[in-house]
């Protein structure tokens, strides 16, 4: 079985927001990047499969050179290959396309991409990448089993959990819960040096244009300092929520 | 051109989310000065949605739509996106409506944009406003395409009332194969989900222990509220899985937020900061949640929340 693992390279969440070049584009400057978290649910996953499915699991990211070296991180964290799709990641509409035109050329039977990335958190790459390939598709999935070309997955839904199966190909957006936070592999020496050896490609890019930009960024208006409330004064808290909040 | 809002429904009843949705689409079919219309699966009373403002209900009925499937609802709606001539699909933010956005972009060839939180500042270049970098900052993103979509973020907009005497219409679609199935749904217990509360209530290691819950769902009972938990209680079994949130778990964006015994790591905080009013109740004056947060009590949680659960059944 052949499993692709499409990685977001993504601030690390204790970064500092910045934004330069008049607020149009995000600051990288002094910022640590890692694999997003909802990717490296899905990656851990894909690894375990390579024992249970016999599984060969390539991992890949439309990005610029400086994605290297999380791609070696999921190297090193048990994938058999990487590849680099040689090109900014502008917007979900252009990564996908350029994930599409690969899987157009070389076939997987199961792609998993992260439900969401934490910097731009739109959530679309894996539902687009499902839509323009026509495979079967699930987000938000919290269990998935593979046998034959069979897949069986749950997604968390509104108020619980929905249980599915269908044919391979499939299109999963991983979040926790398909492994558990405290399943994430470290990588260890050895599969740091072995990784040196596996295979990164890259891969010239489709020049597929965003067909959405951003402008502008901001950042939102510095909160005005909290109102404590003694705690033998709860009436306050209620009157301030009914009358000055109006929220109950 | 016209506005499309898809009117998500369970059980033949409509969600506030889904209200919230229509109230947009109505305010941006104004401002573009089109007409807007609502579409509706399988749900057959449709009375309530009139307030809100629509031209036109389109409604679906397909057997084959008796269960939500991201594909075939996304079919269904790209069908109608093109009989209506739609430039522009106002969805919620549900985990369906997401589901399906993406799925239906990609089919249309449409920009997606989601998490926006207000009206587009301008039409043409068509320009909204969406959070990112998990609530940290904003982006005024342009999208080119010639349709386009944009989930609007809960609570972000509200629900506007502006009735209108809408014409409702029956809608067939093109039915769609698809091999995914599903097998079963498991319910939640509790009486309101975290994605479509208005109030929620949640607690941390604080606590102590999963046996102090009571109090927390008494509290969350006695305003209606979904229960809410910090990660590592989640982790510790403490209390379910879907009950987490923050940035790897569920994202909360209601109006009152009650943090319990939370200290506020920063990866809480960038789940639930899109929520509008946050109050946080610790014992400990230093716990990097109360600069975040609007209102704090500094005291024993075990203390203060039956006290509250008290004064609020008083009133």
């Amino acid at each position: 079985m052949n499993i692709l693992v499409c990685i977001s390279n993504v601030p690390d969440t204790t970064s500092k927001i910045n934004f330069v070049e008049n607020d149009s584009k995000f600051d990288t400057n002094g910022v640590q990047f890692v694999i997003n978290p909802n990717d490296e649910f899905g990656l851990t996953k894909a690894v375990w499969m390579k024992e249970s499915n016999n599984a060969n699991v390539t991992v890949l990211t439309v990005g610029e050179q400086s994605a290297e070296a999380t791609l070696r991180k999921c190297l090193a964290i048990g994938a058999d290959k990487a590849i680099r799709i040689d090109c900014p990641a502008n917007d979900a509409y252009s990564v996908a396309k350029e994930i599409e035109s690969h899987c157009n050329e070389i076939k997987y039977d199961l792609i998993i991409c992260g439900r969401e990335s934490i910097d731009y958190n739109g959530g679309l790459v894996p539902g687009l990448l499902a839509g323009l390939l026509d495979y079967n598709f699930v987000t938000n999935c919290v269990n998935l089993e593979i046998e034959g070309s069979k897949a069986t997955f749950s997604r968390e839904m509104s108020g619980g959990t929905e249980i599915s199966e269908c044919q391979l190909p499939l299109v999963v957006g991983s979040q926790k819960g398909l492994v558990e936070e405290s399943d994430l592999i470290i990588p260890n020496m050895r599969g740091i040096m072995m990784a040196r050896q596996k295979p990164l490609d890259i891969v010239q890019s489709q020049g597929v244009k965003a067909n959405t930009h951003d402008i502008k960024f901001n950042k939102p208006e510095a909160k005005s300092e909290v109102k404590i409330i003694k705690a033998d004064e709860l009436d306050k808290l209620i009157d301030l929520l009914e009358n000055e909040a109006k929220v109950i | 051109m016209s506005v499309l809002v898809y009117i998500e429904s369970e059980d033949n009843k409509f969600k506030k989310s889904s209200y919230e949705a229509l109230s947009y689409g109505k305010a941006l079919a104004d401002k573009m000065g089109v007409k807007v219309s609502g579409v509706v699966i399988n749900c057959s009373d449709t009375e309530s949605l009139k307030v809100y403002g629509p031209d036109k209900i389109l409604k679906v009925e397909n057997q084959d739509l008796n269960e939500f499937s991201s594909k075939k609802y996304a079919y269904a709606i790209a069908d109608v996106m093109k009989s209506e001539n739609a430039s522009v699909v106002v969805l919620s933010s549900t985990p369906d409506s997401k589901y399906l956005g993406a799925h239906l972009s990609g089919i249309t060839d449409s920009s997606f944009v989601s998490n926006v939180v207000e009206l587009p500042e301008s039409i043409n270049p068509f320009t909204v406003k969406r959070t990112c970098f998990t609530n940290k900052a904003f982006s005024l993103t342009e999208l080119t395409s010639d349709t386009k979509i944009i989930s609007i973020t809960s609570n972000s907009f509200g629900v506007i009332e502006n009735s209108n005497d809408p014409q409702s219409e029956d809608i067939d679609i093109k039915s769609i194969d698809s091999n995914q199935k599903i097998l079963n749904i498991e319910k939640e217990s509790g009486s309101v989900t975290i994605a479509d509360a208005e109030i929620v209530v949640s607690a941390g290691r604080g606590l102590k222990g999963p046996e102090n819950w009571e109090m927390i769902e008494t509290l969350a009972e006695t305003l209606g509220a979904a229960t809410a938990c910090s990660k590592p209680v989640s982790d510790m079994g403490w209390r379910p899985h879907s009950e987490h949130v923050g940035q790897t778990g569920k994202p909360v964006s209601s109006n009152l937020y009650i943090a319990i015994g939370i200290s506020g790591a920063i990866q809480h905080l960038a789940g639930i900061n899109s929520s509008k009013v946050k109050v946080v109740i610790n014992n400990d004056p230093e716990a990097p949640f109360f600069k975040a947060a609007d209102y704090g009590v500094v005291g024993d949680a075990f203390e203060v929340v039956p006290s509250l659960i008290e004064k609020l059944k008083a009133r």
